[in-house]
């Protein structure tokens, strides 16, 4: 049991990862991305999120009548997720204001949703939880590794503390302006399961 | 009148819901692979978006916020996720009936696509948006019609590129997810420039 919730939780870090493998949460994985903290604070928020949803889906399994469960999801997500919303404006209301509609959004994230289906809805309670959590992490992985790109090199920083002093305040890093618009998280992505691809081949697609 | 010419126009081009916030992005990248499919969809987005938002804004604007027109002195606008959501999976339902019913043809065509729309964070997105920017009514009728359109010109755009692509010798790592992640990335950018439009 412990080597399997290891595997259930493990796994979805690299081999089956939520952004890069299961093609799911995409789109709040671009725009919450330009600061490290944003993208810290989301990632919680959505591991938090799927983590429960997919422990009480598992919990009410065997009561949800299919022609329906796809409202009765939604309904749990959309709970869970206006508690988050809640709790963060209560405790970070400035990070809250920044991610603005983007925790709203966690409702639609494709990995609640596709995690709901696809794994709480067979599985025992515990399994899932676990699953939520790895899935949760996997996109965390991303999406703080793309944060932590883009706020190094578009503004020097990493999480507001200065790294690379900016010429405009007398230091010697010229900032890349790309890395600040939205269009870089996609270039870091695609080369991020570029590089994850190089490294395990079954996960080429075919053409 | 104007002034709903421009909001449409940045709605559409400016604002663009695929390539200026990323809504939608899930949809956006698995079902472009066709532009048969892509206009299929595109237009399934169009419609649900365009009655969604309106009647999500009525919800809104008659209950939900703080001293509405129905209910005075309370603020309900916690429960704005949750109201959103269930007009859209209702809307979309509702939709999907009345087309089997009034026209097979048409829900021949985006029948497939609409159960998946009702999980659209495009969807979602455009009713938060208008919370958000505080549009009445009418506004946000135009403004759903036009982040519909905006999302469905992406998309067949999308398609169009990578249906051309398949003559194209991408490395094997890259193929399929990775490059259209680049190429969507790129469109991204040349979207960029209707933000130098000032309305």
């Amino acid at each position: 049991m412990a080597a399997k919730s290891k595997e259930i939780l493990l796994d979805p870090l690299l081999n089956s990862n939520p952004i890069a493998v299961q093609v799911l949460g995409i789109c709040s994985a671009l725009a919450v991305t330009s600061k490290l903290e944003t993208a810290i604070v989301m990632s919680i928020a959505l591991t938090v999120v799927v983590a429960l949803s997919n422990l009480s889906i598992s919990l009410m399994r065997e009561y949800i009548p299919s022609s329906i469960r796809i409202i009765v999801q939604l309904t749990v997500i959309a709970s869970l997720v206006i508690i988050t919303d809640q709790v963060l404006k209560a405790f970070v209301y400035d990070v809250a204001m920044q991610l603005a509609v983007f925790v709203g959004l966690i409702i639609t994230n494709c990995i609640v949703m596709g995690r709901a289906e696809a794994f709480a809805m067979q599985n025992p309670p515990w399994p899932s939880f676990v699953d939520g959590v790895g899935n949760g992490l996997g996109y965390s992985l991303i999406l703080i590794s793309v944060g932590f790109v883009r706020e190094l090199f578009g503004s020097g920083t990493v999480l507001g503390v200065t790294i690379m002093p900016l010429v405009t305040d007398g230091g010697w890093y010229t900032p890349n302006g790309l890395m600040v618009l939205s269009p870089a998280a996609f270039f870091l992505i695609g080369v991020a399961i570029w590089i994850m691809r190089t490294i395990n081949p079954e996960l080429v697609e075919e053409e | 009148m104007e002034h709903y010419l421009s909001l449409l126009t940045k709605s559409v081009f400016i604002e663009n819901m695929a390539l200026a916030y990323f809504l939608g992005m899930c949809s956006f990248l698995a079902v472009s692979q066709r532009v048969k499919t892509a206009v299929g969809l595109g237009a399934a987005v169009v419609f649900v978006l365009a009655v969604t938002c309106p009647l999500n804004s009525l919800l809104y604007h008659g209950l939900l916020k703080e001293d509405s027109v129905l209910l005075t002195g309370y603020d309900l606008s916690f429960l704005n996720f949750l109201t959103f959501i269930g007009t859209i999976a209702a809307a979309v339902q509702i939709v999907e009936m009345t087309l089997e019913k009034y026209a097979p043809a048409l829900y021949g065509a985006l029948g497939v696509f609409l159960p998946l729309i009702a999980v659209n964070c495009a969807i979602l997105g455009a009713s938060l948006f208008m919370v958000d920017r505080d549009y009445h009514v009418v506004d946000s009728a135009v403004f759903g019609f036009g982040s519909g359109l905006g999302f469905a010109i992406a998309i067949v755009a999308l398609a169009a590129i990578r249906e051309k692509m398949h003559y194209s010798d991408v490395p094997p790592a890259l193929r399929g997810l990775g490059i259209t992640f680049i190429v969507t990335g790129l469109m991204a950018i040349g979207f960029m420039m209707f933000g130098g439009i000032s309305l």
